[in-house]
């Protein structure tokens, strides 16, 4: 039988860091307040295959232009509209080895900030050819990239005048469920992510500033696609310094 | 052993947002794609005896969580491997429901086993980091008793908060589990 690692033992995954992640219950984003557990997490100490393992999606789940909001819910071969651009990244672990084969998914308000969506109640208008969901998996070197146009900020019912910075949902999976993240990506430069209480859930501001994604010229398409570049790093897992599991550790 | 320490830190969460529809269960907003059902959609596949699983969120003031998507993660009736994912969003009245088979028991710590279970994640507006809780069968008590994860939950009103209850229908097998994020009989939930 499998041995099965206490959180500190070889194969575990390190403990979480609960103070870079936003805590439950966060006044600024009002929704936090009825939703925030008031007990304590109940840790599990020991990892089980339950934990350990998650779910793993083959290419045969994705349509060639997943990655490509531009055209993806293109009605009539219209394309969206907005400023066109590439979103790329490397999923990584902490250990900074690579998250190989790993389903990343994202989706987006369009280029006025109005999401399709039967919730939505912002003013602007829906792009006829932007459904705004798409998805990826990594590479061997644990990298993604999509093309979309970039999302507009919008209004939200939080405060009486909250509008949301610019950004984009991101879903991964890892390798396991105890990698399992959401996240939301923002833009380099935008003042707007300094006043939303989303992103100012998260207590350290280096930790928001992971979140931001940096332009990236070098990779930016003439005549085509401004690029942005967005890391992502899932937890990882202890080892010992002899050890090189070609999956990943 | 020897392990440096890691030189990267986690992405730190946010929340799904109301709209997580979009992204995850993109054909309930009317967004589908050529060949390919939403992911995790339609009955789980496995080998085991065939189970509804379903419940209803409610949050802290004891009002659906309508806006909620629940992944579920399992091991089949053979127990010595993980295989099924499903993904459901809530309806209006907060519920879920999965259409799987019943797992059987997967290895525990030091060489004992866990009793059957589900483990269900949770993300929806107002949740800044998914919410990873489990789902106990109430016609497994001996199962139960040597679980070391329920033990773990002292109280054992909390415990029950983890222990779904068995119906059958029409030769239909179901087991129903609330989860209230806050409040009075609070679901336990895990930092795993």
């Amino acid at each position: 039988m499998t041995t099965l690692p206490l959180i500190g033992e070889e194969g575990a995954f390190y403990q979480r860091d609960r103070a870079w992640h936003p805590p439950a219950n966060t006044p600024g984003y009002k929704s936090t307040t009825l939703r925030a557990p008031r007990h304590a997490l109940l840790s599990l100490a020991g990892q089980t295959k339950s934990e350990l393992t998650g779910p793993t999606f083959n290419h045969s789940i994705l349509n060639p232009l997943d990655n490509d909001l531009i055209r993806n819910f293109s009605q009539g071969g219209g394309e969206a509209i907005g400023q066109r651009m590439i979103v790329h990244g490397q999923v990584l672990d902490e250990n900074v080895r690579p998250v190989r084969g790993t389903l990343v998914e994202f989706w987006q308000a369009n280029a006025g900030g109005r999401y399709r969506h039967k919730l939505e109640g912002y003013q602007a208008a829906l792009d006829p050819n932007f459904g705004g969901c798409g998805r990826a998996i990594t590479d061997d070197n644990g990298c993604y990239y999509f093309r979309t146009i970039k999302p507009g900020a919008y209004p939200w019912p939080n405060g009486g005048n909250d509008w949301r910075p610019a950004h984009i949902h991101f879903s991964v999976f890892g390798h396991a469920f105890a990698q399992r993240l959401i996240t939301q990506m923002y833009f380099e430069g935008d003042p707007m992510i300094w006043q939303d209480p989303i992103a100012l859930s998260i207590p350290d501001r280096a930790a928001v500033e992971q979140l931001i994604a940096k332009l990236d010229r070098h990779n930016s398409t003439p005549m085509d696609a401004l690029a942005y570049r967005f890391d992502i790093v899932l937890r990882g897992r202890r080892s010992t310094l002899f050890e090189n599991r070609p999956e990943g550790n | 052993m020897l392990s440096p320490l890691p030189p990267l830190k986690e992405t730190p969460s946010q929340t799904a947002g109301p709209y997580v529809h979009i992204g995850m269960t993109p054909s309930l907003e009317g967004i589908t794609s050529p060949n390919v059902k939403d992911l995790g959609s339609g009955p789980i596949q496995g080998t085991g005896p065939r189970i509804t699983l379903t419940g209803r969120i409610f949050d802290g003031a004891a009002a659906p969580v309508s806006d909620a998507v629940v992944e579920l993660w399992q091991a089949d009736a053979n127990g010595d491997h993980i295989s099924a994912w499903g993904r459901v969003a809530c309806d209006d009245t907060g519920t879920f429901v999965f259409d799987t088979v019943k797992p059987g028991r997967l290895a525990a710590p030091a060489g004992k086993l866990m009793a059957p279970h589900v483990t269900l994640w949770i993300v929806a507006r107002g949740i800044n980091v998914g919410l990873h809780t489990r789902l106990y069968f109430d016609d497994e008590a001996d199962a139960n008793g040597a679980d070391f994860v329920l033990n773990k939950v002292l109280d054992s009103r909390q415990r029950k908060t983890l222990i779904a209850t068995k119906s059958e229908t029409g030769g239909k097998t179901t087991y129903t589990l609330d989860i209230r994020l806050q409040g009075d009989n609070e679901t336990v939930f895990f930092d795993i």
